[in-house]
């Protein structure tokens, strides 16, 4: 029983992969909690989305990953913005439309003849292949993002309470906004290497919203929301050593069913009624 | 017989306002002076600039025209949003939201703040509920939440955005006692209401539909022609018709 729960885990291979899923998850589930209640889960998909062909052609060009997926992620907010001021096309469209088109180019970079093998992990990430140097740029982002959502902890909870009279209460729903789309960005950023392009969003939104479902305060949460997102990091890593499935499909999949169990828990047992 | 409030210095004061978003105004021709323990009901129609004039009397919304000023602490009591009920917050959150503004932005509320937020949640009558979510509580209990969060702001001027809508009635009096307990102790309470007969029970009286109709005691503003401009004829035309009721009383007939 032991042997079949440290067997996976015996390769420093293993190990970087669990240590990188575990401090995702802190970042992704906490950060992810104000995602939810800020609505900003299709704005964080789309940048995930658009900053592709960034992080293709850095790969292709032999630069750092990150500054290809920072390049990315600026052209992709340039190119929502350029769009979003045709008057004819709304909001919403012009975001699709932007993301859609950055996304097709970098699968087409991606999958290029000239392109080398194992570009398709920048998809669907590769959570047993991260570095060192990986593992310690996720410690320092779930430093950077815990420390930042303890400072901004009043304005976000003001903010996101009463958007329309926040500024008569003297709280900043710029700063608040800014800072949260700023930590945003930099977790996808990082999150993508591990997780993949296409799965970075479902540890970001998919543990907020399945602890949405049995929290009531937004600490207590953003906690459940971490620590739901290390378990379903940790049982996905052990799906995908058993079951031989991808890592980061794995990852999803658990928190995705987590999500699932919370809601027929929801429905089945009522909160308790109060006076 | 004057308002009572033109021998104190004013808490707010509006001469010749006019406001709006556009380049036509929403609201013009706005002049008056609310002075301490002053109980004003705002009347008028939708979009007639009840909303409009709490944001300018907030500094949310510079005036287009004429002069305002607002030397008193001025605090908003804003109707929930459904959508916002389910926010993972308590009573004594929301009633901390009120220290924002004197603390700096990183700084979270400490003992002294916590304290202050639990006295005003007594003063309304809530300090037994301080742990409940705010979502879960009754309109009226969170109407009264947000002006113990408006305490906690230290605020003289408090506006409050139809705070009966939705209210039973036994919470409806507790909460028009807690307004006339605030007046009492040399605050102004500024409520924008549908409600006429209401009305009636105030200091003063503000008319509006997109210019000033009106302003003074109830029984010089409360009149038949003051109602009739404010809302429009054809509402006066059905005082026994129902969602009328509240707009224009049936015995105003007889003397109007």
């Amino acid at each position: 029983m032991v042997d079949a729960l440290l067997d996976p885990f015996r390769e420093p291979i293993a190990q970087r992969a669990l240590l990188d899923v575990a401090l995702l998850g802190v970042t992704g589930g906490a950060l992810g909690c104000w995602i939810v209640f800020y609505e900003l889960s299709y704005s964080a998909e789309s940048l995930a989305h658009a900053l592709l062909p960034g992080l293709v052609a850095a790969s292709l060009l032999g630069l750092p990953l990150l500054l290809g997926g920072l390049a990315g992620a600026l052209v992709a907010a340039l190119a929502i913005a350029l769009a979003g001021r045709v008057p004819e096309i709304g909001r919403d469209t012009a975001v699709a439309v932007v993301v859609t088109a950055l996304f097709g180019l970098g699968v087409v970079l991606a999958f290029s003849p000239d392109s080398p093998p194992g570009i398709g992990s920048l998809l669907f990430g590769d959570v047993l292949g991260v570095s060192r140097a990986d593992v310690g740029l996720a410690a320092g982002l779930a430093v950077l993002v815990l420390g930042a959502l303890r400072l901004l902890h009043g304005q976000l909870l003001a903010v996101g309470f009463d958007r329309a009279n926040a500024r008569a209460l003297g709280a900043r729903p710029l700063l608040a906004d800014t800072a949260l789309l700023v930590l945003v960005a930099l977790a996808i950023l990082v999150a993508v290497q591990g997780l993949g392009n296409l799965l970075v969003v479902a540890v970001l939104v998919g543990p907020a919203a399945t602890a949405r479902q049995l929290a009531r305060r937004m600490v207590p949460m953003m906690a459940l929301a971490a620590a739901l997102a290390i378990a379903a990091g940790v049982g996905g890593l052990y799906l995908s050593h058993y079951a031989k499935t991808a890592g980061g499909a794995s990852i999803a999949g658990v928190i995705v069913a987590g999500y699932l169990a919370a809601l027929a828990l929801r429905a089945t047992v009522p909160r308790p009624a109060k006076a | 017989m004057p308002p009572a409030s033109s021998d104190r210095p004013p808490l707010a004061e509006a001469d010749g306002l006019a406001a709006g978003y556009g380049a036509a105004p929403v609201l013009h021709g706005v002049s008056f002076r609310i002075g301490a323990g002053d109980r004003v009901a705002v009347l008028g129609p939708y979009g007639g600039g009840k909303t409009t004039l709490f944001r300018v009397l907030l500094g949310e919304l510079v005036p287009t025209a004429g002069r305002v000023s607002v030397p008193a602490r001025c605090a908003t009591v804003p109707q929930t949003e459904r959508s916002r009920l389910d926010y993972p917050v308590s009573a004594l959150d929301v009633a901390l939201m009120g220290t924002l503004a004197r603390l700096p932005w990183w700084r979270r509320p400490g003992r002294v703040e916590r304290r202050e937020a639990r006295e005003a949640l007594a003063v309304v009558g809530l300090e037994t509920l301080a742990s409940e979510s705010f979502g879960e509580l009754s309109g009226g209990q969170r109407q009264r939440v947000l002006i113990a969060r408006a305490l906690v702001q230290d605020a003289r001027l408090l506006l409050l955005d139809e705070p009966f809508t939705g209210v039973d009635e036994p919470n409806a009096r507790r909460l028009m006692a807690l307004l006339d307990r605030l007046a009492g102790e040399g605050r102004a309470v500024m409520v924008a209401t549908h409600d006429v007969e209401q009305a009636r029970m105030w200091d003063l009286v503000l008319c509006l539909n997109g210019r000033q109709i009106a302003f003074g005691p109830p029984a010089e503003t409360l009149s038949r022609a003051v109602l009739e401009a404010t809302y429009g004829g054809a509402i006066v035309e059905l005082p026994g018709a129902e969602g009328a009721r509240g707009i224009l009383p049936p015995h105003h007939h007889h003397h109007g």
